[in-house]
């Protein structure tokens, strides 16, 4: 039974000696014939940084899932440290949009932190006090240690995030995906999930991020995965976060605004690329963010 | 006074035959009601009504063939749980219309079997309302065997089952068997239903899986303590319904699920921060309340099954 606090998937990872931690070749997703992400093809080092933009519907959380191997595959493949990642999902931990999480469910804030250890606890097993340990631990680091005990649907919308965020790093994963983690939070917990990217970068894991908050992304990100239903351009933020990557991102003339030394706020066009008729089936529907100005600071 | 209530309680369990329906309806009201936590929870109220009528025809071949009417409820019962999960999965047919073309089609099936015997009403009544009275030794070891081994199994799987239930997505990434925990689950509660059909019968088992749940749920916002409740709840039902149907001369299944519809009244309007009057006092005071279960369940139709992805 694997119930050391310690970081122990990260010292098993290094020697795997490998400089692309995390690969991604020539990804095509597809639910029953219908293609929904195709041609997707990143490199990702140990300490990135990757921030997947583009519009609704361009298949951000579609690559997370990808990666997570929870998603139909039906050409190319995703491996971690050389190994097909849907092998490796407890090195793997994922933030899930809000939108998705049934907030009634009778389950505490501590619950919610210790679902992260599950895959250290095994099988019919309970989890200890070490576990414990590490949920007391990432709590205090979110911040969220007073409200343990609170049923998560009494939270605000940015502690909910901050309990998401804090079940991933109980989880000790190698690799952080977090889907839209910057939507509708306060400033309190946009800091922490900066304070958790940087240090996750510094502690050499992969941080990937599915936002449309650009600004977020700039500023945050190492390198840029512009995604329209496929892969528009992949590479180091100062290089893809130009005025004609993000045209061909969003379809269409992209109107960069923002004072001068600030980072950029991207106004999306009105024609979405991806014809109206076409419902898609992977993202989850938010209809309010669609017409709403990209890259507004939450604060 | 007291004398009385105590003798009102007591006085029915003098006869052999209220004894072993006793016992029948405390192991029948736990493990519904601890089961009955992941229908509410998980909206599977339709399925398992769905699988209660499967198991009819099952029962009723078993009962015709003079065989063991419990290993046919079984097989009928596992074969419904495995077809709803491909189902699901497959996607072709609106998994709601699946399920009720397959459960309504099973229990006509059922009906129309019955109909070959001669005691054709006396012996459908008996399937689809329960016959508590009539249990024996033999039918309540079986249900404390089965009923112990779905109840072990809740214990030993919580970890999975809550993950499974609260947050399909993240299960499967972190490796569980999303497929198989819910094929166990089906599994679980036609189990389930199989033991409760000889206390409450076919119809009104589903009744057993939702309202103790439900008024737990009203109670607490843990889930093992709303599993015990749940179970608690179940079994006070059984007992108090056992008692007042024996009084009354009435009905026993009809009167057990009677007594846990009473009790989800009375929770519902009197339940410390979920109930009605609580509810409404803190909108008054202008604090934030919590949302009603009850509300929980009625909204959650997206929840309605795992469809395997």
């Amino acid at each position: 039974m694997e119930t050391v606090p310690t970081d122990h998937l990260s010292r098993e990872s290094v020697k795997d000696g490998t400089d692309e931690a995390l690969v991604i070749r020539n990804v095509t997703v597809a639910y029953q014939q219908k293609v929904v992400l195709r041609g997707v093809n990143a490199r990702i080092e140990r300490g990135q940084v990757i921030g997947i933009i583009g519009p609704n519907g361009g298949g951000k959380s579609t690559l997370l899932k990808a990666i997570l191997g929870v998603v139909p595959i039906v050409q190319g493949s995703v491996t971690l440290f050389g190994r097909p990642s849907a092998t490796l999902r407890h090195r793997i931990a994922y933030v899930p949009q809000r939108e998705v999480i049934d907030w009634d469910f009778p389950v505490t804030v501590w619950d919610v932190v210790m679902m992260g250890r599950y895959p250290h606890v095994g099988w019919l097993r309970r989890p200890g006090a070490a576990d414990a340990l590490v949920v007391a631990q990432v709590l205090r680091q979110v911040g969220m240690w007073e409200l343990r005990r609170t049923q998560i649907g009494q939270l605000s919308g940015g502690q909910q995030q901050r309990v998401f965020v804090a079940r991933a790093l109980a989880q000790a994963a190698d690799v952080l995906l977090l889907d839209e983690p910057f939507n509708g939070i306060d400033s309190q917990t946009q800091e922490v999930i900066r304070t958790i990217i940087d240090s996750g970068r510094q502690a050499g894991k992969i941080v990937l991020l599915a936002t449309h908050d650009l600004v977020s992304a700039s500023c945050a990100c190492d390198c840029l995965c512009c995604l329209n239903q496929r892969l528009v351009s992949y590479g180091p933020t100062q290089d893809t976060y130009t005025a004609a990557i993000l045209a061909e991102t969003y379809g269409g003339p992209v109107i960069m605004l923002g004072p001068a030394g600030s980072a950029a706020t991207v106004v999306p066009p009105h024609t979405p690329s991806h014809p109206p008729h076409a419902p898609h089936p992977v993202e989850h529907p938010h209809h309010r963010h669609i017409h709403e100005p990209l890259g507004r600071e939450h604060e | 006074m007291m004398e009385t209530i105590v003798h009102w309680l007591v006085e029915p369990f003098a006869h052999a035959f209220m004894q072993r329906a006793l016992i029948e309806v405390i192991l029948m009201g736990a493990v519904t009601g601890a089961i009955g936590t992941y229908v509410v929870l998980r909206g599977l109220s339709f399925i398992g009504d769905a699988l209660s009528h499967a198991i009819f025809p099952g029962v009723v071949i078993a009962f015709l063939l003079g065989r063991s009417v419990f290993l046919g409820a079984l097989a009928f019962g596992l074969l419904t749980s495995a077809s709803i999960v491909v189902l699901a999965t497959t996607r072709r047919v609106k998994e709601d219309s699946a399920i009720g073309v397959l459960f309504a089609g099973s229990f006509a099936l059922g009906v129309v079997l019955i109909s070959t015997t001669r005691n054709y009403s006396r012996d459908l009544a008996a399937f689809l309302f329960g016959n508590v009275l009539g249990v024996t030794t033999t039918d309540i070891a079986l249900s404390a065997a089965v009923g112990g081994l779905v109840l072990l199994l809740l214990v030993l799987l919580h970890k999975e089952l809550l993950l499974v239930a609260f947050d399909r997505e993240a299960a499967q990434a972190m490796g569980v068997p999303v497929f198989w925990v819910n094929l166990l689950l089906l599994a679980m509660i036609s189990l389930t239903i199989v033991v409760s059909l000889s206390a409450v019968g076919n119809i009104l088992v589903v009744a057993m899986l939702v309202t103790p749940a439900a008024t737990a749920r009203l109670l607490t916002d843990r889930l093992p303590i709303m599993l015990g409740l749940s179970a608690a709840i179940g079994a006070v039902s059984g007992v108090v319904g056992l008692v007042i149907s024996y009084h009354a001369n009435v009905a026993a299944g009809g009167t057990i699920v009677l007594v846990a519809t009473v009790l989800f009244g009375l929770v519902w309007l009197l339940a410390p921060s979920h109930g009605l009057i609580a509810s409404n006092l803190a909108r008054r005071r202008g604090a934030p309340q919590a949302e009603s279960a009850s509300a929980v369940i009625l909204e959650r139709p997206e929840a309605h099954m795992p469809d395997g992805r």
